[in-house]
């Protein structure tokens, strides 16, 4: 893999960004009414005053060119301001932005630590009471609606038993890294939850081909033990399509977190975008979905290479 | 010689089983998928015969017992919620909408799909390559807050809100869709079909599509889970389906502020809407096994 691949990789990134830009920028303006609605009732503003702001803000002119515009300042880093706050765009984003990315990053590691072995196990004890067991609860958990499971644990931890807090980041006046992490929890395993039954099917399925494969039956025949065979040999390779998949999956549990985020009163992106939502906060919301497509752009990109570093029988040039 | 041969394919004709009993003989083996079936039947049959089913109507309220949500018992087996309204028809009622948008959500989603793969696979050049872009781009925006975008802008009736579910997950669709036309459109029946005179088409629709349909049941029939997971998860965070219109959503959405007081109201719809997609995911994965000639 050179770097004229990687520069190559990014640079096949804009068209697909710009592609995005049109579809978001096209659905905003759907919208019925537009940003000076609010002043619409308010009598001290009159049709000149409104017809004035339409000509400083931009609004006047044709929407391809109030599109252009609107790239030319992004790009630049100007996002706008919030309707709801007033605040800049990035500002409100960037203030947002490490508590999904904490809550984000220890779903995925959960995740990962859970659905592992589970697939191991399960193809490595294949057609036994485990792997059916394995399988399907798997069914179960690609069929459980997260919020609704979010809400029966708040029912059981929060409000039966009482262990865990129900909602929020830190209890107030205390902000230790052990009350943080006890408010972690319970939205951890919910992130967590949705990619452990998907990924360990995969896990089972990829290992399952690997340990068919002939190296696999040399190793056996040389004597090497069923241990060695699977941890040394089948394992690694086994991980290589995986590795993919869970690379991909990252974005995908940011945006689930707009969900489990706005159950467990988290205050990271995900309920920035639920609370702009509600407001009507255009800019935010623009800028939101922006961030999220650049992510689940740049986790394809990761996959892609991580899959080329792991593999040295793949190549990109 | 001359005279066996024909004696021969006879018998041969005779053993063989057609596609279709073929299909249903290797599904009825795979009983997880029959479970599914019978409970998704079951559960059509439930939504379809609610107003035979229960005393009550779903935004019928009982005066006496208003202000309090009363906990289920003879009268109404799955309680009540605060304005005094029987939870169990109120779950009944709720199906009829979570499985309608469901099934057509991903009917919508199957055949835009297909339209789209259909295109691309048979003309491939400029039309492929177009139509391909798009669904890298539209894939590239994350699902679910697209969604709730959409549906927080149009404020959508329940058709409104299929359009938006099912125009916004047709992409691996149409990718599957594209694939099996290439492969397709090389095979001498194709080329048969094109000499004898058939129109584009028809030779698309009619003679290519029919050998793609395996794969194609199988994601429509997994989509149908998808599509009512989405509804729901729209409804509960109070942006698709708006009360008093019930859905399994937007009856959590209720239940969840009540949830310290009224536990049961929570429980219900949760456990109806994962029973309708372990069911939904069952019938998949026996239809695929199904089709897959490789069994």
């Amino acid at each position: 893999m050179s770097l004229t691949y990687v520069f190559k990789r990014l640079l096949g990134m804009l068209p697909l960004l710009l592609g995005v830009s049109l579809i978001l920028f096209g659905v905003l303006h759907l919208a019925p009414g537009g940003p000076l609605d609010v002043y619409a009732d308010n009598p001290s503003v009159t049709q000149e005053a409104l017809e004035q702001m339409k000509r400083a803000f931009g609004l006047d002119q044709p929407i391809p060119v109030q599109y252009v515009k609107w790239v030319g300042a992004f790009v630049q880093g100007e996002w706008g301001f919030s309707i709801r706050t007033a605040q800049p765009v990035v500002e409100e984003v960037l203030a947002r932005l490490p508590a999904t990315l904490m809550l984000g990053g220890s779903a995925f590691v959960l995740a990962l630590i859970i659905a592992v072995p589970l697939g191991v196990l399960s193809a490595t004890r294949r057609y036994s009471g485990v792997d059916y067991l394995i399988t399907l609860l798997s069914f179960l958990g690609i069929s459980t609606p997260v919020f609704w499971l979010a809400l029966m644990l708040q029912l059981l931890f929060s409000v039966q038993w009482r262990v865990l807090p129900s909602a929020g980041m830190q209890t107030i006046g205390d902000g230790s890294f052990l009350d943080v992490l006890r408010h972690m929890l319970l939205p951890t395993f919910i992130l967590a939850f949705a990619s452990v039954a998907g990924w360990s099917r995969y896990m089972r399925a990829s290992m399952v081909e690997v340990l068919n494969q002939d190296y696999v039956r040399t190793a056996r025949a040389k004597g090497v033990s069923n241990r060695r065979v699977t941890y040394a040999h089948a394992f690694r390779n086994a991980l290589i399509p995986v590795v993919t998949v869970v690379a991909l999956d990252f974005a995908s549990i940011i945006s689930g977190a707009v969900i489990t985020e706005t159950i467990f009163a988290w205050p990271g992106v995900g309920r920035l975008f639920i609370d702009s939502m509600n407001g009507r906060d255009y800019p935010v919301l623009m800028a939101l979905l922006m961030v999220g497509s650049f992510a689940l752009i740049l986790s394809n990109l990761l996959a892609d290479l991580a899959y080329s570093l792991i593999d040295p029988r793949i190549r990109y040039d | 010689m001359t005279d066996t041969l024909p004696t021969l394919s006879a018998g041969r004709r005779a053993r063989r089983e057609g596609f279709w009993p073929t299909l249903i003989r290797r599904f009825l083996k795979h009983k997880l998928a029959v479970t599914g079936l019978i409970m998704l039947t079951l559960l059509a049959l439930l939504a379809l015969f609610a107003p035979l089913l229960t005393p009550y109507t779903f935004d019928g309220q009982d005066l006496s017992i208003i202000g309090q949500p009363q906990p289920p018992s003879a009268a109404h087996w799955m309680g009540t919620d605060q304005l005094g309204r029987d939870a169990f028809t109120r779950v009944l009622y709720g199906a009829r909408i979570s499985l309608m948008v469901g099934l057509f959500s991903a009917l919508l989603a199957t055949s835009l799909g297909t339209l789209i793969g259909a295109l691309s696979g048979y003309y491939r050049g400029w039309i492929d390559t177009t139509l391909m872009r798009l669904t890298d781009v539209v894939l590239c925006i994350p699902l679910l807050p697209l969604i709730i975008l959409l549906s927080g802008i149009l404020r959508p009736s329940v058709t409104l809100l299929i359009c938006i579910i099912g125009g916004l997950s047709w992409m691996g669709t149409a990718r599957l869709v594209r694939g099996q036309f290439l492969t397709l459109r090389e095979r001498e029946f194709v080329e048969a079909s094109r000499a004898l005179g058939g129109r584009d088409n028809r030779v698309m629709f009619r003679h290519i599509l029919p050998n793609a349909i395996g794969p194609i049941i199988v994601s429509t029939t997994l989509s149908v889970g998808g599509a009512i997971m989405l509804e729901s998860a729209l409804s509960f965070l109070g942006l698709g389906v708006q009360p008093p219109t019930p859905t399994w959503g937007n009856l959590l959405n209720y239940a969840s502020q009540w949830l310290t007081a009224a536990p049961w109201l929570a429980l219900f719809p949760g456990l109806m809407i994962l029973l309708t997609v372990l069911s939904v995911n069952f019938l998949g994965d026996g239809l695929r096994d199904a089709f897959d000639p490789r069994n």
